[in-house]
């Protein structure tokens, strides 16, 4: 009995992504290689963009990695009081919109550290340490703790043992780690944006500068296509280090044993842990402090100016963004499930091509969400097809962000689904549909559920793609509060700041809501 | 005071509950002593313990009556071979056997000869080179013993070295391990399930059985 014929579902990604994923970026392209594109490369001004962005890059994953490394040592292999609530400490800033990132950082740090270097790496840092831990953390739980045993009774001290067996085998997940915090924050966009200055920006934050303010879109496309460039050496040179040093080996399917910290060592990195996690928390308290005071006081100010409309005419209330980002996002969700779950069917049904469809999808994620945005921008804002007055075109850019998450999360419990039950459908007189209908289906409801919650956070938390293509009129919350913290005066930071708390509630709600489903135990009684 | 190993009354929890209770045991400078005892009784928790791996809740370590409690696993001087090789899977052959010659300090040249005495003792002379994913189970274990023999330990723990292998293999490569010993003077503890095993490797039979606080030796 084969599965239902793949093509009833590659049709619909296909198209989808063909549209609104690959037309924009073939015109990415060839506005980018023009003439007029190319002669921002002739500019000083780019290469020093350039640069910083590089050197930001590369000192933001070092440290990241620096102080990542004790904390997932701690978090996975000692056992001490409290480990799940500093596990859950050092996680949370990944979840967080980047613009929330940014302008808690814009509270947290002094006025003469805004624009500066050091405020853009440290904020990479709190948002990126949640990737090390993880990453690292998870390939440490499952590292057999025997190689280091083997090693001690061989005569190696523990210097010896970290060097020559932990670290050799460790390397490859650190370089895994390594290169998805460089890709992260050297396509960092909202943080960029808040906390940089005029030396201190990124190819991102120039392309949209070249785009929004000096409408120079040819330069702005050449930047994308040198971004898309950076993005694929970075991936190509990581993928080559990372087959020369990979290991063959088998992990333990068992957790290694944790231990409780004896050692000197281990007291000393358990401390170093604890301190990251709490200065993880003072960025989302000052961010709180700031929507709270006004002038030498405390007040509900801010809060109550959410409500009110803005100065200028084209300003709608602060609150109205709550109903514009919770549409978008219902819409971005509604797409991103239904398209990203037609893939995840085609790829696990097809037998040929597989891995191409799969690859294909996936571009959109190694894509920047700023390259995305400004694809569809120059694509769909002019005629014919000038989508830019019609507001869908939000919602299918950040579904394109979402729908990679989505089939990561449907594709394996398809592929895990046991062939046997549809041939004992087909044996019942099931025909094909029927039978993905009331075989597949009903196990994929679940996943789909946990896809959902993701694209819902992906959604309302996107500022890369949306800050091209959101109208002035509707802007969503992350786009309302880098409007915010573009304009000066107390009033604007402490309303960015209020709004902040109200993105990162409704994000929350969304993440719990999803982590419930993924572990209905944890929900019900 | 006892020449060569002795083990008193040591018994380990694991999470509240007790994984060895309260067991002696002397090995002599030059004897070889068979492990016997159902699995989960806590063999391998003991020579954990005397390993220096695992620290014991009670009970001592000694070696020619000096006390180990304070001397960590790496300066113990007391081998281990695992049930499954646990070879390093970064190094080749070579790499493996030289691990502990490097951790001595041992001269580069100086450890190259000895690798290939090593690996010639134990019937796979020419294989440093190779990978050691391509090993045959047996082919692992004879490395997993050059590399715990390299490091010249005064005392050898197998941890049922041979229980993946057929009964064949096993009863080869125990002859051949407890010749190996008996000609190098290195006294062993080796654990088995098998009775017949522990006749063949060892000079004297010890066994474990479960007692009112978990294993005891009878």
């Amino acid at each position: 009995m084969q599965p239902p014929p793949a093509w009833w579902f590659a049709a619909l990604p296909v198209v989808f992504v063909g549209v609104f994923f690959a037309w924009p970026l073939v015109n990415v392209l060839h506005r980018g290689l023009s003439q007029e594109g190319l002669d921002v490369l002739r500019s000083s001004a780019t290469w020093r963009v350039v640069r910083f962005t590089t050197v930001q890059a590369l000192l933001s994953t070092a440290l990241t990695v620096a102080l990542g490394l004790p904390a997932a040592y701690a978090v996975h292999r000692l056992d001490f009081r409290g480990r799940r609530l500093v596990m859950s400490l050092l996680t949370v800033p990944f979840v967080l919109p980047t613009i929330v990132v940014g302008a808690a950082f814009r509270a947290l740090l002094p006025a003469s550290a805004q624009g500066t270097l050091v405020a853009i790496v440290v904020a990479h840092v709190f948002f990126n340490l949640a990737v090390v831990v993880r990453v690292v953390g998870g390939f440490w739980t499952h590292l057999d703790d025997r190689w280091e045993q083997a090693a001690r009774t061989l005569g190696a001290g523990p210097v010896t043992v970290w060097r020559t067996v932990t670290w050799s085998l460790l390397r490859p997940a650190v370089l895994a780690a390594s290169a998805l915090v460089f890709l992260f924050t050297f396509t960092s966009f909202g943080v960029v944006l808040v906390l940089g200055g005029p030396t201190t920006t990124t190819l991102e934050v120039e392309i949209y500068r070249r785009t929004v303010q000096l409408f120079d879109l040819p330069g702005a496309a050449t930047l994308c296509v040198l971004q898309i460039l950076a993005v694929l050496l970075v991936l190509v040179v990581a993928g080559r280090l990372q087959r020369r040093l990979t290991v063959t080996q088998r992990l333990t399917r068992a957790r290694a044993a944790t231990h409780p910290p004896r050692s000197g060592t281990d007291r000393a990195v358990l401390g170093v842990t604890l301190v990251e996690s709490l200065l993880v928390a003072l960025p989302l308290l000052a961010l709180l402090s700031q929507s709270l005071r006004v002038g030498d006081h405390w007040g509900l100010d801010w809060w109550r100016a959410l409500g009110t409309t803005g100065t200028t005419t084209r300003d709608i209330a602060a609150w109205d963004s709550v109903r514009v980002s919770v549409t978008y996002a219902v819409a971005a969700v509604a797409i991103a499930v239904v398209v990203g779950g037609a893939a995840s069917c085609a790829i696990a049904y097809t037998r040929r091509g597989s891995a191409l469809l799969d690859t294909g999808l996936m571009l959109p994620l190694g894509t920047s969400a700023v390259t995305v945005g400004f694809g569809l921008l120059i694509t769909f804002a002019v005629a014919p097809v000038d989508l830019r007055g019609s507001w869908v075109i939000v919602p299918i850019g950040q579904a394109l962000v979402a729908i990679p998450l989505v089939v990561r999360t449907v594709l394996p419990v398809l592929r895990s689904l046991d062939p046997r039950l549809r041939e004992v459908a087909a044996t019942l007189g099931s025909s094909p549909a029927r039978t993905w209908r009331t075989i597949d289906l009903p196990s994929l409801s679940r996943a789909l559920g946990v896809g959902a919650g993701f694209a819902a956070a992906v959604s309302l938390g996107e500022f890369g793609a949306t800050s091209f293509l959101a109208r002035s009129d509707a802007p969503t919350l992350p786009v309302q509060i880098g409007r915010l913290l573009a304009r000066p005066g107390e009033a604007n930071s402490g309303q960015a700041a209020a709004l902040s708390v109200v993105l990162v509630v409704v994000t929350a709600l969304a993440v719990l809501a999803t982590e419930k489903l993924r572990h209905p135990a944890a929900g019900s009684l | 005071m006892s020449a060569g190993l002795a083990v008193d009354g040591a018994a380990v929890s694991l999470g509240g509950r007790r994984v060895l209770g309260g067991v002696d045991l002397r090995v002599g400078p030059t004897e070889s002593v068979a492990l016997l005892g159902p699995s989960g009784i806590g063999k391998s928790t003991l020579l954990r313990v005397i390993a220096g791996l695992v620290r014991p809740d009670a009970g001592t370590v000694t070696w020619d009556g000096a006390d180990l409690a304070d001397v960590p696993a790496h300066r113990r001087r007391i081998g281990l071979v695992f049930q499954d090789a646990v070879l390093f899977p970064h190094r080749d052959v070579a790499g493996n056997v030289a691990y502990g010659l490097e951790a001595a300090g041992v001269p580069a040249a100086e450890r190259r000869s000895e690798v290939a005495r090593l690996l010639g003792l134990v019937d796979l002379a020419g294989y440093e080179d190779r990978d050691v994913h391509t090993l045959s189970g047996g082919q692992a274990q004879r490395v997993a013993l050059a590399r715990a023999l390299a490091p010249r330990p005064r005392l050898l723990l197998l941890d049922e070295p041979f229980g993946a292998l057929d009964r064949d293999l096993r009863e080869r490569l125990g002859a051949e391990v407890r010749d190996l010993l008996r000609a190098q003077g290195i006294p062993a503890v080796h654990v088995t399930h098998d009775d017949q095993e522990a006749a063949l490797v060892a000079d004297r039979v010890v066994t474990l059985v479960a007692g009112p606080v978990g294993a005891t030796v009878a």
